[in-house]
């Protein structure tokens, strides 16, 4: 079950049933548009402010999550979710609409992957028969917790980054079809120092080189042993960060094997600055896009490593560096070789 | 000095890491900011400008008097940007272009009201709307006042 020190592998190969995705007009307007299943014309997802609408994005995904395997609210034990603003209320408020007993989780953009592993261990051992796991953000919600107003007309860096507006759920079962969990490793908290909110991609790519690094010792695996080894949010400068973090410490990784879900959301003509970020942003990636690239047969084995940059706006101010971190978890196709 | 001594408080492991961080860093367009700042403020200057001269010739103002209408307008078109939610949008080329003038204190106040309207309109949009501009009444107060101590004490009395 653990093999070394912060690495699970589940034996029982918990299976992912379905997943549903749900997102803003911005988002439905970038390169993974048709991977998603409700795609919202409207910011506010017809709700009267905006915590509201991240509410309804996660309901909405929980929703298509279900639906897509005929069944109910009642028919999953638990839950695993979380979100950005503060007290993580969206997800519990969905959670009291939704009724399924609930672990609110806090592990700011790592948090779907931190859910993910939680789930799936629970399901390897036997602990429930339907989880559900997922994560949502919302831009407008995010940048009032953390930055401006939305209307501010503050100037933003190019290293910046923009926070995805969705939800990614999805629903693991002990059996069934669909892509299986083989493993996941559990991020520690990294500090390197920096404290620019404005450049999230370099505080948090020391994090994910650390998981991703354990992740590998403690399976005993090389880094082609997976098809994609894909990072959350760390943008286009925490990803040349991270290659080279990797080139310095001689793990060969081949640069088109590793991938951010960032820099995969939005087309080049919308203005992201270094790429994408939020808890919405690895779980509506994974569970819209990757999945159905695995069910398609696309790719046999991914690396999935949520990334996390643990600050709040009171610690930023008070002068505090970024503490970082990153899960990662492993998914493979279900009809894919046992390993 | 405060970034020096940050920088003595990090372990070598972190320090290493920031040198490898750094080569990487998207630099900001400080040139280019500046430029396209200085234009775009100078433009709404410009602009002021217009708006004073056409309430000095069209309406009965003196160029004293003709000021605070001026103002208004200008606030109101700020105003007016920001609930359209334009305003940003043009901020985010002109930086300290929109932010200097008078506009940018309208915008940072308005911005902070439409933000917290869902909290209600005492604690929400009123205990909210200054959490920008609250800062610069502060300030700009307190310089004014030591201003005035100064020009009282040395005597100096502008006309």
């Amino acid at each position: 079950m653990i093999s070394g020190q912060r690495t699970w592998t589940f034996q029982n190969r918990p299976v992912i049933l379905s997943a549903g995705t749900a997102v803003g007009p911005f988002e439905g307007e970038g390169l993974l548009a048709d991977d998603y299943d409700v795609i919202h014309e409207d910011l506010w997802c017809s709700q009267d402010s905006y915590e509201k609408a991240q509410k309804k994005l996660f309901e909405d995904a929980a929703n298509q999550a279900l639906d897509k395997v005929s069944k109910k609210p009642e028919d999953v034990q638990f839950i695993f979710a979380g979100d950005l603003s503060n007290q993580i209320t969206s997800s519990s408020f969905a959670c009291r609409t939704l009724c399924i007993p609930y672990f609110g989780l806090f592990g700011a953009c790592s948090t779907s992957m931190e859910g993910l592993a939680l789930a799936a261990f629970i399901t390897n051992c036997r602990g429930a028969d339907l989880i559900m796991t997922g994560a949502v953000s919302h831009n407008c919600v995010v940048e009032k917790t953390f930055r401006y107003p939305t209307e501010y007309g503050a100037q933003k860096p190019p290293s910046s980054q923009w926070t995805v507006t969705g939800a990614g759920m999805a629903l693991l079962a002990q059996k069934g079809d669909g892509p299986v969990v083989t493993s996941a490793t559990i991020g520690k908290v990294i500090d390197m120092g920096l404290s620019d909110p404005y450049n999230m991609g370099a505080a948090m790519a020391p994090a994910a080189v650390d998981t991703i690094t354990a992740h590998l010792n403690e399976r005993g695996v090389e880094p082609d042993f997976y098809d994609l080894i894909i990072t959350g949010d760390l943008g286009k400068i925490g990803r040349n960060i991270a290659l080279d973090l990797f080139r310095e410490q001689g793990t060969e990784i081949d640069p088109e094997k590793f991938k951010d879900c960032g820099l995969l959301i939005y087309n080049d003509d919308q203005p992201v600055f270094a790429g994408a970020s939020g808890a919405g942003c690895s779980a509506t990636v994974l569970y819209g896009h990757l999945l159905r690239r695995i069910n398609n047969g696309e790719l046999n084995r991914i690396l999935v490593v949520a990334t996390g940059a643990l600050l709040s706006p009171l610690t930023y101010q008070q002068k505090e560096s970024i503490p970082c971190i990153a899960h990662a978890v492993a998914i493979e196709s279900g009809g894919g070789a046992e390993s | 000095m405060g970034k020096k001594k940050k920088m003595q408080n990090l372990t070598p492991e972190q320090r290493q890491y920031q040198d490898t961080a750094q080569k990487h860093e998207i630099k900001r367009p400080v040139v280019a900011n500046c430029i396209k700042a200085f234009l775009i403020g100078g433009l709404i200057c410009v602009f002021g400008q217009a708006i004073q001269l056409f309430y000095m010739y069209q309406f009965d103002f003196t160029e004293k008097t003709a000021g605070n209408p001026t103002v208004a307008t200008l606030i109101f078109i700020a105003v007016l940007l920001t609930g359209l939610g334009v305003y940003d949008r043009f901020a985010q080329i002109a930086g300290a272009g929109t932010a200097v003038p008078v506009t940018g204190f309208a915008n940072s106040m308005a911005s902070a009201a439409i933000e917290h309207r869902t909290e209600g309109y005492v604690l929400g949009v009123g205990g909210n709307m200054f959490k920008l501009a609250g800062s610069v009444i502060v300030f700009g107060t307190f310089a004014a006042f030591i201003i005035a101590l100064i020009l009282n004490l040395t005597g100096f009395e502008g006309g």
